[in-house]
């Protein structure tokens, strides 16, 4: 059933959010914010985490979460004392939890003997006293199957209201007859037995909480036939009543063959609020009347005469197989010790109410839902992703088509002041605006993905024996969605690699006088229109000797290549390349940082490290903010029209021929400025031609990678700058080695979009080049 | 005359199921995310019922059920509590603080509509 599975969507999404207000919740408590308000809301997280996943019957999340939250039921009541270990164990049950919420999403496994040796160490939290809870005892733990349909009976039993809701047949009673075992000469007892006086003798309190004597006898009325008589003896005079006072009494004979549960179930919310006396059988009312005014306090006076008023002692009335319409008359017996209310079982459709009319009891046959969608979510609102996609691409083809319409005008030499180039230029403004709203709707910050990693760092620290203590910075820096998505992977890895590789041992930091708790900083920043990531950590940095070594032992390099302490550093992102002596839990599972640079790679992200010994390292991961638009110089190549990403463009020139100088058998350099930076035909390294015409006669472009190096691009011309929509290679053809992805022009060309660093290193590994650890790394 | 339930709780998924069920059986419902939402929901709407949840930021469920039964304009509503089998006490405060009546969570859609049948003219 389709709204129940949405429902179950939106109970994950909130289980997420949960889940993060609990780790913020618990991080705070861990810095000391011990206070009611943290404290409650932590517990209101478990709490409703608990409610959602009872409603779905995900029966491991409910018991888990229970007993995490009875924990947290005895903090909030300061009935333990919050201490750094109880907030250790606290953070630790809720990466448990989350575990727990995963598996219910069918996504992944709980530990079940881990769960249950943490659900016994919450109980042992829980309560000090109490002897050790044998670890075994607690719950088996599964994976809950992916929307398994939920015991709950939603679908049933909305069928069953769906027509006809609060339809008196259908509905409150369950018809599970009493089983009584009689003979058949005692059929005549049968009857006595199922008849029941009840009496009741309401209290103010019954009124106050909003409970009303007439909606009881209405109930009471779908057990079986009713006779209710009022005892209005001890009201008092008009000028003595306190209108908030309770003075009458009923007596109700009630016939049905569903027990003293079912009578006393009646009355489950009056318990209490009233003086109840339940009796089988045909008790004489004035006995009865005589039992309760005993009971009754100081009694006033012979009443005066009143009209009783009944509410609504009606049952929406169905006409063919409904024989509990009630037939209700008021008999107001004058001066008489009890006016008699009679209500008696009629077929008849029509009911005759004394009372004055009653509001009808139900709505009968209720028309479709109205639903009525005001409430919490007027700041928000929450929309198909896929309606923005499709948003986005739209006016991505917006883009393109303004730009062919500029062009066309172009073609026409119309005058830029002209009217109709102003107009224009105006559009793309607009259009521009329109991209960069549409852009942000999409945009979301890494928030969410951060807030996954205090708890990775947790666990790899535990797993290495690390002490590590994350710190994050920027996690409001919004990304598109779709970057964001992919930054979980990289940063994770970068994070293990950090804490596993870089951070030392406590002792080792002891005795180089470090504090022995070591900080991994996480960060993510805007930075000329990309977004910047950096992991970074004060452990020890690259050993590079011993990078230098294993790349050595491992065949990457040859013994005798001299390496800067860059290139050194750059080696671990080799192919094939693991630091680690001995392979770990954490880092060791063949998944090297070549894995992450590639995957950075593919999003048009680079990677870059910088380690100082004795002080740390820090990673850089700079990907665009968004995968869908480009800003980028328009050039002409060998006659192909080609795309470079203008981030990467630091300036724009024509060389003079003094500042080319040869370099080998067939590299030249380009004096800019005080350094020389290699010239690199664009058309030769993407084979469009085989032999670069003189630099002389095109434009070169100077570029900047990623790493920081260098390289003088050399093209045709120039046709200018303009905002480009990505259109992946990918995905409609294959990955192309120098190419990041396509685009289509205002003319309706397919242009290629160059990726710059590897186009540098491309030309670097143009033989022979060996001072290029990839190169070795290629090969 | 259709009905008007409000639902007061801070749980999404505990309002979209109470929506549901209320909605399937022909309840208009209006909702509340805590309790100062609630009291607020609750002059816009005039709801013939109130359901509400006891753990909420701001205002929780019991000082809502106060709040409501100080009001001479609404004390006469009734207000059901959602409560856990687990926890007799907060029934019982919820109770004093003027609740009508209970729904035990995980509720199911009938046991719902019965316990506003119950409490409500």
């Amino acid at each position: 059933m389709d709204e129940l599975e949405a429902i179950k969507v939106t109970f994950f999404q909130e289980c997420e959010e949960l889940l993060a207000d609990l780790e913020g919740g618990l991080l705070a408590m861990q810095d000391g914010n011990d206070d009611g308000d943290t404290v409650n809301a932590v517990f209101r997280a478990v709490h409703s985490i608990k409610g959602g996943a009872g409603a779905f019957g995900l029966e491991p999340l409910v018991r888990f979460a229970h007993v995490f939250e009875t924990l947290l039921d005895a903090r909030r009541s300061n009935e333990i004392p919050g201490t750094p270990d109880l907030t250790a164990l606290l953070l630790r049950a809720s990466d448990v939890l989350a575990d727990h919420v995963s598996a219910a999403r069918g996504l992944g496994v709980v530990d079940m003997d881990a769960s249950a040796a943490m659900a016994a160490e919450l109980k042992a939290a829980t309560d000090p006293n109490a002897a050790p809870v044998a670890a075994a005892a607690p719950a088996v733990v599964e994976a809950e199957p992916a929307f398994e349909p939920a015991p709950v009976v939603i679908g049933a039993a909305n069928e069953l209201l769906g027509d006809d809701a609060l339809d008196d047949d259908d509905l409150g009673f369950d018809f599970q007859p009493m089983t009584i075992t009689l003979d058949a000469q005692a059929a005549d007892a049968a009857v006595i037995e199922n008849v029941w006086t009840v009496s009741i003798r309401p209290k103010s309190d019954l009124y106050r909480k909003a409970n009303e004597t007439g909606l009881l006898l209405r109930e009471l009325a779908r057990l079986g036939p009713v006779q209710a008589t009022l005892d209005d003896s001890a009201l008092p005079a008009l000028d003595l009543l306190d209108p908030e006072a309770a003075y009458v009494t009923w007596s109700v004979r009630v016939e049905t063959d569903q027990g003293e549960d079912a009578i006393r179930e009646v009355f489950e919310f009056v318990d209490g609020d009233c003086e109840l006396e339940i009796v089988r059988g045909e008790a004489p009312v004035s006995d009865l009347l005589a039992t309760l005014k005993d009971a009754a306090a100081p009694a006033p006076a012979p009443a005066p005469v009143f009209e009783a008023i009944v509410p609504s002692l009606e049952v929406a009335p169905e006409p063919a197989p409904a024989p509990a319409a009630v037939e209700a008359s008021v008999i107001a017996a004058p001066a008489a010790a009890a006016p008699v209310v009679e209500a008696t079982a009629a077929p008849a459709p029509a009911p005759v109410a004394a009372a004055p009319a009653p509001p009808p009891a139900a709505p009968s046959g209720a028309k479709p839902a109205q639903i009525d969608v005001p409430g919490p979510g007027q700041s928000v609102i929450r929309v198909d992703p896929e309606r923005i996609d499709r948003l986005i691409d739209l006016v991505g083809e917006l883009v393109i088509n303004q730009a062919m319409l500029a062009q066309r005008v172009g073609e026409y030499g119309i005058a830029p002041s002209s009217n109709l180039a102003m107009g224009l230029d105006e559009l793309e403004q607009l259009t521009r605006e329109i991209q960069d709203s549409v852009m942000a709707i999409r945009a979301q910050p890494v928030k969410s993905v951060f807030q996954r990693m205090p708890r990775l760092v947790r666990e790899v620290a535990n797993m290495t024996g690390k002490q590590a203590r994350l710190v994050m910075d920027g996690e409001n820096t919004e990304v598109d969605k779709t970057v964001i998505e992919r930054l979980s992977d990289p940063i994770t890895h970068m994070l293990r690699n950090a804490i596993d590789h870089g951070l030392e041992s406590p002792e080792e930091r002891k005795a180089a006088g470090k504090n022995p708790e070591g900080v991994v900083r996480l960060a993510a920043l805007h930075r000329s229109g990309r977004i910047v990531i950096e992991v970074s950590d004060d452990g020890k940095g690259i050993n590079r000797e011993r990078v230098h070594s294993i790349a050595v032992k491992k065949g990457l390099i040859s013994p005798d290549l001299v390496l800067t302490d860059e290139e050194i550093d750059n080696l671990i992102f080799l192919p094939g390349f693991s630091t680690a002596d001995k392979i770990s839990d954490v880092s060791g599972r063949g998944v090297g940082m070549d894995v992450v640079k590639r995957s950075v790679q593919a999003l048009g992200g680079r990677i870059s490290i910088a380690s100082r010994p004795g002080q740390g390292s820090t990673f850089t991961l700079s990907l665009p903010l968004t995968l869908a638009v480009l800003d980028g110089m328009v050039v002409d190549v060998a006659g192909e029209t080609l795309v470079i990403p203008l981030a990467c463009i630091v300036e724009s020139l024509r060389p003079k021929s003094e500042e080319i100088r040869p370099l080998g058998p067939s590299g030249h350099v380009l004096a800019v400025r005080d350094s020389f930076v290699p010239l690199i035909d664009v058309g030769v390294t993407l084979n469009y031609r085989d032999r670069s015409p003189a630099a002389t006669e095109g434009v070169v472009l100077l570029v900047e990678g990623e790493d920081g190096s260098r390289a003088a691009l050399v093209a045709d011309a120039i046709h200018g700058q303009r905002q480009v929509v990505i259109k992946s290679l990918e995905q409609n053809y294959q990955q192309v080695e120098g190419v990041a992805a396509a685009t289509i022009l205002g003319d309706g060309r397919v242009a290629l979009i160059l990726d710059v660093d590897a186009v540098i290193n491309l030309r670097r590994r143009e033989p022979p080049r060996p001072a290029d650890p990839t190169l070795i790394a290629a090969e | 005359m259709t009905r008007t339930v409000l639902t007061v709780d801070d749980s999404r998924t505990m309002r979209d199921m109470l929506r549901m069920a209320l909605a399937g059986a022909g309840f208009n419902v209006v909702e509340a995310v805590d309790g100062e939402h609630g009291l607020e929901v609750l002059s816009a709407h005039r709801p013939d019922v109130i359901i509400t949840d006891i753990n909420m930021p701001k205002l929780d469920g019991f000082g809502f059920i106060e709040a409501v039964r100080v009001d001479d304009d609404y004390r006469a509503i009734p207000i059901l509590v959602l409560t856990t089998e687990s926890d007799p006490s907060k029934k019982q405060r919820a109770r004093e603080a003027g609740a009508t009546g209970w729904i035990v969570k995980p509720f199911n859609p009938e046991k719902l509509v019965e316990a506003i049948r119950r409490v409500a003219a």
